[in-house]
């Protein structure tokens, strides 16, 4: 049973969109560990591996040249923002899967950034037109601090999992966690059921 | 990398939403309040950790913020008296007031000593000080970004910790300056660089206005040092800080930030 705020009534920007302890934000506010990265588009690449080992690689021009999606979704950051129709274009990763030989047992992936940030995901959660790629914001190029050029886009799960900064995405047989996830955060971070923190 | 990586409590643990009473409120400023807060249970906190604040009206709406410690992080301190009125299930947060924000004005105006308050935590174990580390610190702290950071000035007393620190801090003005007696008393002990974004004491012969390089290299741990670094703000002070230490050669690596909202002084 919740304790009762006294007095307290709150702004009740309510909207069945927004998750559970989450409120509605603006603005785009920004998290991330340490400095902004930059990167050099000139020798930019974006890659698919598994345990380490290449199997598919595209360059900044490659990438950007494949079919885009314009994608409008809502996004909630475990730091309690949520906002809705945030605006992207960017490639799916079914198209980048399909060309990509990934065996059944390869169920999960772990996303790797300029920086060293890392976040695992089920490959599952990449698949069927949930997860992209992300290269633009609201019409203009991806700004570094939302992670820039190029950033993971999974609305669906808390947005630490949209990594910023991205390079590849390694696939794995096994669920490792990624950084925030060693650092207390939930390993899958499904913000409808709060899985914000170890043992959510 | 080094003991920063591996803190001492790290084991996966859940984290319920705990009942405190507030048992002290000091005004730090016109706009920002300490909140002490009584919470049975405490697992005590590394430094720069925060909670998880939740307020639910009668009717069953709720709502929550995070907020940074304030206190000491107890945590993996040896030799830390059983001091319950000290340290043990007290916390401190310091609430600076967002106008016609949701949470902050009635944190900071209408909670009473003796209400209740649900929060969960410690959270975060990356924006951390170990205190056994023995390496020279760096805090850089904007508005109200300095709470975690004192938080951690705090616990190197409290550790008895000889790791060199220094501190800049930046508010708009002298009425905006949290914890001001206190950063005064540690004087000798930690070296501290003011920055008035807006105005400063009249006493004051220095400049006026935001950050730059030059404040920067003036008042930081050269690069060569490879001092941790720990930047907490809002996000444009954080975003130009950061960028602007990588530019004069701090390793990205050792540079860890936090950021509070979305705009600032
Ligand atoms: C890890 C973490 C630690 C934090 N620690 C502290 C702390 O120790 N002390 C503290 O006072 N705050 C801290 N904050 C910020 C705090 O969580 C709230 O965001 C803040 O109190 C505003 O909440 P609100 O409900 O009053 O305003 P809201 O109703 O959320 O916001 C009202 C309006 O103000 C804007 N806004 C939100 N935050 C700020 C801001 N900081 N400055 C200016 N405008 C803003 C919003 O965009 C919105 O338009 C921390 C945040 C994080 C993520």
């Amino acid at each position: 049973m919740a304790i009762i705020s006294r007095g307290f009534r709150g702004k009740r920007d309510v909207d069945p969109r927004i998750p559970p302890g989450q409120y509605l934000e603006r603005g785009f506010p920004v998290l991330s560990a340490g400095p902004t990265p930059r990167a050099d588009l000139s020798t930019w690449t974006f890659s698919i591996t598994a345990g380490g080992a290449p199997r598919a690689s595209w360059t900044w021009s490659e990438l950007t040249h494949l079919p885009h999606d314009d994608i409008v979704k809502d996004i909630h950051c475990v730091t309690k923002w949520s906002k809705l129709d945030s605006a992207w274009r960017g490639i799916s990763l079914d198209t980048l899967l399909d060309g990509v030989e990934v065996a059944p047992e390869e169920q999960y992936a772990m996303a790797h950034c300029d920086g060293g940030y890392t976040t695992n995901v089920p490959l599952a959660d990449l698949r069927g037109g949930k997860a992209w790629i992300a290269y633009q914001y609201d019409g203009a190029p991806l700004p570094p601090e939302h992670g820039g050029p190029a950033r993971l886009l999974i609305p669906h799960l808390y947005f630490w999992k949209s990594a910023k900064w991205v390079r590849s995405l390694d696939l794995m047989t096994e669920d490792t966690w990624g950084f925030w996830e060693r650092l207390g955060y939930h390993a899958y971070g499904d913000p409808w059921k709060e899985q914000r923190y170890w043992g959510d | 990398m080094d003991t920063l990586d591996t803190p001492s409590d790290n084991q996966l643990y859940a984290l319920p939403w705990m009942v405190g009473t507030l048992v002290a409120r000091t005004a730090e400023t016109p706009t920002a309040m300490t909140l002490e807060i009584d919470v049975p249970g405490w697992r005590g906190a590394l430094a720069g950790q925060h909670v998880d604040v939740r307020l639910t009206a009668e009717d069953g709406y709720s709502t929550q913020r995070s907020y940074s410690l304030a206190s000491a992080g107890t945590m993996g301190l040896p030799g830390v008296p059983p001091d319950p009125a000290a340290h043990g299930s007290r916390i401190a947060l310091t609430v600076q007031v967002v106008d016609g924000g949701e949470v902050s004005p009635y944190l900071t105006e209408d909670l009473q000593v003796g209400d209740q308050i649900e929060l969960r935590g410690p959270v975060g174990h990356w924006f951390v000080w170990q205190p056994a580390d023995p390496h020279p610190v760096q805090l850089i702290g904007g508005g109200s970004g300095l709470v975690p950071l004192m938080s951690m000035l705090r616990t190197r007393r409290l550790a008895g910790s000889r790791a060199p620190f220094r501190l800049v801090v930046s508010v708009r003005t002298p009425a905006d300056a949290i914890y001001a007696d206190e950063l005064e008393a540690l004087g000798g002990d930690v070296e501290i660089t003011r920055v008035w974004t807006r105005r400063a004491p009249e006493s004051w012969t220095g400049p006026v206005g935001r950050i730059d390089a030059a404040l920067l290299e003036a008042a930081c741990f050269p690069p060569d040092e490879r001092a941790h670094v720990f930047v907490c703000g809002p996000t444009p002070f954080v975003e130009a800080v950061a960028d602007t230490l990588v530019d004069l050669g701090h390793d990205p690596e050792r540079i860890r930030t936090e950021r509070f909202g979305p705009t600032g002084p």
